[in-house]
């Protein structure tokens, strides 16, 4: 068995796989002590390899983890588990939206990410929920109900809070808000989607992939399928682990990379 | 940070002198962690580390006494401030602070928020009494390069009332040229008046000497890096680069030269800073000044080596040579106008030269990926990196635009991260 562990700005991610299958996996908040959380979901493993990921890979590093790899590398190789053929990929978690070009071969091409800012990300969803007081669980549900002729024109998540207060206090039904926000996510998603360019497909993966409005957005705006993962959170966590799976493999057979 | 109390040369200069001793106390330690912990390090670089222990000691300290003799201090922020002109009404040359987030809030008094790092360091520097090299000028010659430093120098002048602006145009058409010349003209009298010495063809011919040859060592040291495994690592090639724009050129030259000598003994025995299959990265864009390695930094923390910096503080303030050959002041204004002009910076349109030196400095050095490094609302390297990329296209790159802050550290380290392994496929 080897263990993938996605230590996430807010959530913690662990996959087990054997023989390039996935055998189990857990989510949970990432709490104060990201290694020692990893520690405890990993309890009951008996894991020959630990790869890390995510924002803490170099923590777990220090504390358990046999090796790292980075955020995009383990969600293009978990994509491709569920999707063998995808070429691009749009991983939304907390504090990062990652777009990943893939060749055929599923090696990655190119990447784009977004700069200091929590601008379209799913922080900025939480945030914004909270704001209109709704539970992060049914914000998306609540979107899909609300028309969509508003608009959040500021970039920045602490500006596009001033416009949801201001909107707020004109009386703008509670949904219509909810909507525009998820819109000014997706715009800055579809963004960076066009500027690496993308194929016949495009996979959703990460936390935010779990929000119906931002994946109906999404498929609204772009005229390619839209695969969504089940769950599309472990995305990173699987690739890690099938990442420390195919080292194993490899090592005997003398590949060093 | 060094063995010498300072703290009456300090107070001198009316530096706030408990701000001053965390600055200094900061800056030892961010050196300690990201200088000092390299493993392999040339022996020459000694020299630079104590450079650097004296930043604002001995270094200043030399200032003063020159200025006692007689001797102008220049202050600039520009490569595009001709220093054969400052040394040939022997003045002093170097640059002020402006590599770290301090005293921002009260460079805000004065300029936006959104104003790009380095402009807001100067300002911030002044204003909270942190740099003696400021303190110790007699003039401050700012330029017209962008529109935050153009509109920063205003308020710096109201509150220094020692700021000189030298007009750099944006094109380079016959008409532009004309201009800049006339500008250099307007320095050397300026410079003639402040020092109350005539400038000479000859006291310009022994400072093109001087700058020429530390021009020489700094190239040098570039084509040096281009040997696969580098033989220095890329935060100590930048440290010198930075160390040019503080330090006594001669001396500067010297030592320069000294750690370049030890550098070809690397390479013919193939020592390598960096690891084997490292990896080998140029940065291009913003300057860095002094400390400013965070990029550098993660870079080579991440198992690359940074191979050369496209940069200000780098190939555009060293890749060209004043051409000597003059024998009267206007040849001597003609041949220096050229020589600046002749620099890549982004302000200018179109600046397709600088493209053409990314590509050259990509197969020179063997670049396996360019990162191109813009600070944040520095709008024209910005915008030039979607020319850049194209540019080298073929070649992996990576566009980033950051500050001076720490908070996006790890953001960065997982682009860079994942830029390593995109490159090592």
């Amino acid at each position: 068995m080897v263990v993938g562990a996605d230590l996430g700005s807010r959530t913690i991610k662990v996959a087990a796989v054997e023989g390039g299958r996935l055998v189990d996996f857990k989510i949970a908040e990432s709490g104060y002590d990201p290694h020692l959380q990893s520690l405890k979901m990993m309890k009951g493993y008996h894991p020959s390899r630990i790869i890390a990921t995510g924002y803490g890979r170099h923590l777990a590093k220090r504390h358990f983890a046999d090796d790292v790899i980075t955020e995009i590398k383990a969600h293009a190789l978990g994509a491709r588990h569920f999707f063998p053929h995808c070429r691009t990929i749009v991983d939304v978690g907390g504090q990062d939206t990652k777009v990943i070009a893939l060749d055929e071969r599923g090696k990655v091409l190119n990447f784009q990410m977004n700069d200091k800012c929590a601008a379209g990300t799913g922080r900025f969803l939480e945030i914004m929920s909270a704001s209109l007081g709704y539970a992060l669980s049914e914000f998306g549900f609540e979107a899909l109900k609300g028309k969509d002729d508003i608009r959040i024109s500021s970039m920045c998540t602490v500006f596009a809070e001033s416009e949801v207060i201001s909107l707020k206090n004109h009386g703008t039904p509670k949904a219509d808000i909810a909507k525009a926000v998820h819109i000014s996510v997706i715009e800055r998603m579809l963004a960076m989607l066009v500027r690496i360019g993308y194929g016949d497909a495009v996979v959703f993966t990460g936390g935010v992939a779990k929000n119906p409005a931002a994946v109906n957005l999404l498929q609204k705006r772009i005229d390619v399928e839209i695969l969504v993962p089940e769950p599309p959170d472990i995305a990173g966590a699987l690739g890690a682990a099938l990442y420390g799976e195919t080292e194993t493999v490899k090592a005997p057979a003398g590949c060093t990379d | 940070m060094s063995g010498k109390d300072y703290t009456e040369m300090w107070k001198g200069l009316g530096l706030n002198l408990e701000n001053h001793a965390g600055l200094l106390g900061v800056l030892s330690k961010t050196y300690k962690d990201i200088y000092l912990n390299q493993k392999n390090r040339p022996r020459a670089m000694d020299y630079f580390d104590f450079v650097i222990s004296e930043v604002h000691g001995l270094r200043i300290e030399e200032i003063l006494n020159a200025k006692k003799t007689g001797r102008k201090v220049v202050g600039a922020f520009c490569v595009y401030v001709p220093e054969e002109i400052v040394l040939a009404a022997d003045g002093v040359c170097r640059c002020g602070c402006a590599g770290a987030e301090v005293g921002s809030d009260q460079a805000e008094k004065f300029i936006p928020r959104n104003t790009c790092a380095l402009i807001k360091a100067f300002m911030g520097f002044k204003l909270s009494g942190l740099c003696p090299y400021v303190e110790s000028t007699d003039l401050i010659v700012g330029e017209t390069t962008c529109d935050g430093k153009k509109k920063a120098y205003e308020s710096l002048n109201d509150i220094t009332g020692k700021v000189y602006v030298m007009e750099i145009p944006h094109m380079k058409t016959a008409e532009d040229r004309k201009l800049w010349l006339s500008e250099v003209k307007r320095f050397r009298d300026r410079m003639e008046e402040l020092s109350g010495k005539k400038i000479t063809v000859e006291a310009l011919k022994k400072a093109a000497g001087v700058v020429n040859a530390k021009r020489k060592a700094l190239q040098r040291l570039s084509r040096l890096r281009a040997a696969a495994p580098a033989p220095i690592s890329g935060l100590d090639a930048l440290l010198v680069n930075q160390v040019s724009f503080y330090d006594d050129p001669l001396r500067f030259t010297e030592m320069t030269n000294r750690l370049c000598d030890e550098l070809e003994e690397r390479v013919a025995r193939k020592n390598g800073m960096a690891e084997k299959g490292a990896p080998r990265i140029l940065i291009s864009g913003s300057p860095m000044a002094i400390p400013n390695w965070k990029l550098h930094a993660i870079v080579e923390g991440s198992g690359a080596v940074a191979v050369g910096e496209e940069s200000c503080i780098g190939e555009r303030n060293h890749r060209d040579l004043l051409d000597e050959s003059f024998s009267s002041m206007d040849e001597a204004m003609d041949k220096l106008a050229s020589r600046y002009l002749g620099i890549d910076c982004a302000c200018f349109t179109p600046n397709n030269e600088r493209f053409d030196n990314i590509k050259t400095l990509t197969k020179s050095l063997k670049a396996d990926g360019v990162i191109h490094y813009a600070l944040q609302f520095c709008t024209p390297y910005m915008m030039e990196a979607y020319r850049a990329e194209k540019a080298v296209a073929g070649t992996p790159f990576l566009r980033i635009e950051t500050d001076y802050s720490m908070e996006d550290f790890g953001q960065l380290q997982t682009r860079v991260e994942a830029f390593l392994e995109q490159i090592k496929g």
